[in-house]
């Protein structure tokens, strides 16, 4: 019976989701549709059609990396909600690397690009990583407001030194067609990054569970004190978390580039970074579930058009209802499985029970 | 004779305070059982049980901060409903915590007035200040009203603490724990205070589980064990072996010092070490000492006396400003604490066993590996070995008889004793060459106590040194070779046993001698 309640409190996110559909669908229904034919059309548009599906790959990518990106100093006890301007500067230092270095071979410099991108990323987060660390800085309000640098730094070089010439609209010139990402679905956006990002959060997961290193993260994490009484290398492993994460954000910038937009645009993410936060606690910041929430999150995205179209349901309803998600999810944050409040609660119920059997039996006798 | 009565309500009215069969219980725990008290007017009331007997239950209760399951408070004879503190303290009842709840950067007097209803937006201390040195000075309390509090010592805070109340027209003081800070000397000014505040005709509920205290200065006991009252008695038909025997259900004896183990080289010798505490203020002066290998050196002192800083010094969480560490000959000064265990082989028992030696929300399995966690048997090549972290644990929490249901929980759901028994399980590992064990048992009951102090001495008849540091003299003196005592950061030389006797420790211990 207790691990049946454990169970239902392992998934709060589930209801909480739920939660927010249920009250999505009154929003609907007060925008005169059907709400079952909305969500149908939604979730079908997403995942069962082809370029539905396409589209929502294309958004689960950045989601998974900057949802690691947020996860990895979270369970190291830290706070980075910095991926969006990360991931700004990972998409300039790819772009950069992918219009200015002479010609490689395309894997090479696909890879070369890749590891640009990771490596902006981490540069980004390194200052408060150490501030953090080594002075107890608040990394929580420097890592944000950095990231407004991040965005006008990017800005700045697009609609100037990178410009493309002619260009309308601040964006650099187009990266040569070799450096394209592979596609996985052909005719469609979805581009290998996405895979990668799924094989990141595996592996992120089996580090987390499986290594040394995993179980020093989640020490500090847990008890900073302990942990460096435990010969840990407590601040080294604070920056490390930062910079594996600026660099899982970095990626997701330079994934943007590699794999979709193929130049880099100035304002090119539609705030990724912060809904990435929003996937992490979706998620129960465990490295798997996070996989599922990006999905679920890019499809309301995808879907969302699909919706409008098929039932005429406005997209800001979409919207509103990732709104509910976002305050559902973290309303379930404050309920947290207390085993001896559930062993008490049930306890009294079984006494109650066999006095009840006990009076009964008197009665009947 | 038991006074303690039916609660009928002539009886009641010959009471200043009845709590009449208080129970509460936190989950499947009975805090409280049935639990009654009779307190007179004017006299000290004595509450002694062991920790865990559920005297701060009861003392919560009557204070308002938990509301009892079954049962009722009468005061006055007239029953009251005390829903917080708040209340209580509109009704005449106030509380001296064992921490003091003190602004320390406020003087005594702002300290005072903390949380009082002013009239108008004009603060004038003039009216506090006048009724604060009436107040002192009937008690022969002798404050400095206007230093900051935090500059006044302990003692005296405590007296800032009893001021507050009787600031506030109290006439029933709960007092918990209240000499567990103060130095012998200190205690002894405590019980003159005591006694006046009886004198003017106030109710004193002093919680402890000290016997000596209850000898001297309470008028009648009430001894708890388990959740549930065991006698109520006046003190003068007791005697301290039949408190102890009711108090801990058994006979008691502290005697595990069964031979003089062999002492062989010097194994940890530390010299002219200085350091610095939290604030960046001298914790350390000059310490300088050493151990043999099957010897305990008992470090005594009031608690804050530089002891937290000294251990952390020698496993290498602190650095020091000044001095050396040795062990066997070898420099260990500035050498990393995970050197330190691995090398030296030290083992530390923690004074804060919940924030340095546990990690609350890792499991039982996960915290006994904490140390090791990139080391063989638990890990190789950085990949953790999960099968053999919890086979490891499952050996050690049979050996050392841990109560829990799996070692797959976190250990923030165990008690305190079988906290400790886990770090003490984890620090014991084979070949240890030293131990230092800062207050190993701090909060614990006898059971787990007498466990503690068996197993230092198991170690040392294994050729462990042992480094022993407790504010508890009589642990100190059950198992010791050696005792040193520790005074704002100074260390006397250690002394043998025979040649000391408590009383000049007790002098020492309060800077005196």
């Amino acid at each position: 019976m207790l691990n049946l309640i454990r169970f239902v409190y392992m998934f709060k996110s589930v209801w909480a989701v739920l939660a927010a559909l249920l009250i999505g669908s009154v929003f609907i229904s007060i925008g005169g549709s059907n709400p079952l034919a909305a969500y149908g059309a939604l979730f079908h548009g997403a995942f069962f059609e082809y370029f539905g599906l396409a589209s929502t790959l294309v958004k689960m990518c950045p989601l998974i990396l900057t949802a690691l990106a947020f996860t990895v100093p979270l369970r190291c006890g830290q706070f980075n909600i910095g991926a969006e301007g990360q991931m700004y500067i990972g998409a300039l230092f790819a772009t950069t690397v992918a219009l200015y270095l002479p010609k490689f071979p395309s894997v090479i410099h696909i890879v070369l690009c890749t590891v640009a991108g990771a490596m902006g990323g981490a540069l980004w987060v390194l200052l408060p990583a150490i501030l953090k660390a080594y002075y107890q800085l608040n990394e929580l309000i420097i890592t944000l407001l950095m990231n407004y640098v991040a965005i006008d730094l990017v800005s700045y070089f697009v609609s100037g030194p990178m410009l493309e010439p002619g260009a309308p609209y601040p964006y650099s010139r187009e990266i040569p067609e070799s450096l394209f990402l592979p596609y996985i679905l052909p005719n469609t956006d979805a581009h290998m990054g996405v895979l990668i990002a799924v094989v990141l959060a595996i592996l992120l997961y089996v580090v987390f569970k499986r290594t040394s290193l995993g179980f020093s993260f989640i020490t500090v994490g847990r008890n900073p004190d302990a942990a460096r009484f435990a010969g840990m290398p407590v601040q080294g492993l604070m920056v490390n978390s930062f910079l594996i994460s600026g660099a899982l954000a970095g990626l997701g910038g330079a994934f943007e580039v590699l794999g979709l937009k193929y130049r880099l645009f100035h304002l090119f993410s539609p705030g990724y970074g912060f809904d990435g936060i929003v996937v992490a606690f979706l998620g129960g910041a465990n490295f798997l579930f996070i996989i599922l929430a990006a999905m679920f999150l890019a499809g309301l995205k995808s879907g969302a058009n699909i919706m409008q179209r098929a039932v005429g349901v406005e997209t800001t309803a979409v919207e509103a209802i990732q709104g509910l998600v976002i305050i559902f999810v973290a309303a379930s944050l404050a309920f947290r499985f207390d085993r001896s409040h559930w062993a008490h609660i049930l306890s009294v119920r079984k006494m109650i029970q066999k006095k009840r059997t006990e009076d009964k039996q008197e009665k009947d006798s | 004779m038991s006074i303690a009565s039916n609660g009928l309500l002539e009886n009641r009215m010959k009471y200043k305070l009845v709590l009449d069969h208080i129970t509460k219980t936190f989950g499947a725990l009975k805090a409280n059982d049935e639990v009654s008290l009779h307190a007179r007017k004017g006299s000290v009331h004595a509450i002694l049980g062991e920790n865990g007997a559920g005297k701060s239950t009861l003392m919560n209760v009557l204070y308002g901060l938990y509301r009892p399951d079954k049962g009722c408070i009468v005061l006055n004879g007239r029953e009251v409903r005390i829903e917080n503190p708040g209340i209580a303290l509109d009704l005449g009842i106030g509380m001296v915590h064992q921490n003091f709840m003190l602004v320390g950067r406020f003087t005594a007097i702002e300290n005072t007035i903390l949380g009082t209803k002013i009239k108008g937006i004009h603060l004038s201390l003039r009216e506090p200040r006048k009724r604060l040195l009436e107040l002192s000075d009937s008690f022969g309390f002798e404050i400095d009203l206007d230093q900051p509090v935090w500059k006044l010592p302990v003692g005296m805070q405590q007296r800032v603490e009893i001021l507050k109340l009787l600031y506030h027209n109290v006439d029933i003081l709960i007092l918990d724990e209240p000499t567990s800070v103060l130095t012998p000397n200190e205690t002894q000014q405590f019980f003159d205070v005591i006694l006046k505040l009886k004198a003017t005709g106030k109710t004193i509920l002093l919680i402890t589980h000290k016997l000596g205290e209850v000898m001297t200065v309470s008028d009648y006991v009430t001894v708890m064990r388990d959740g549930r009252v065991i006698t109520e008695m006046a003190t003068s038909e007791a005697t301290t072996q039949a408190l102890a025997r009711l108090m801990i259900g058994r006979d008691v004896l502290f005697d595990v010092t069964p031979e003089q183990a062999t002492h062989g080289e010097n194994v940890l010798e530390v010299k002219g070490l200085c350091a610095v505490n939290d604030r960046g203020l001298p914790a350390l002066d000059n310490v300088s000492f050493e151990v043999k290998a099957g010897e305990i050196l008992g470090i005594a002192g009031v608690d804050g006396n530089g002891q937290t800083e000294l251990a952390e010094t020698i496993v290498g969480l602190r650095s020091l400003s000044a001095g050396k560490i040795l062990v066997d000959q070898v420099d260990y000064t500035h050498v990393s604490v995970s050197e330190r265990r691995h090398r030296a082989r030290i083992g530390y028992v923690p004074e804060d066993r919940q924030r340095r030696g546990l990690a609350l929300d890792h499991t039982v399995a996960q915290n006994m590996m904490l140390s090791s966690y990139n080391k063989p048997p638990f890990a190789r090549r950085g990949m953790l070995h999960l099968k053999e972290i919890r086979h490891q644990a499952e050996i050690l929490v049979r050996r050392y008889d841990v109560r829990l249901h799996d070692v797959g929980q976190p250990v923030r759901e165990l008690s305190g004793g079988n906290q400790q028994k886990l770090i003490i399980a984890r620090e014991l590992r084979e070949n240890l060459k030293i131990l230092i064990a800062a207050q190993p048992t701090k909060g614990l009951d006898v059971g787990a106590i007498e466990f503690v102090q068996n197993t230092i001495v198991e170690q040392r008849a294994k050729g462990t040194a042992v480094v022993y540091i407790s504010t508890e003299l009589e642990h100190l003196l059950a198992v010791c070779d050696y005792i040193s005592v520790i005074f704002r950061g100074h260390l006397t030389p250690k002394m043998s046993l025979g040649e000391t006797t408590s009383e000049k420790i007790g002098l020492l211990m309060s800077g005196g001698g």
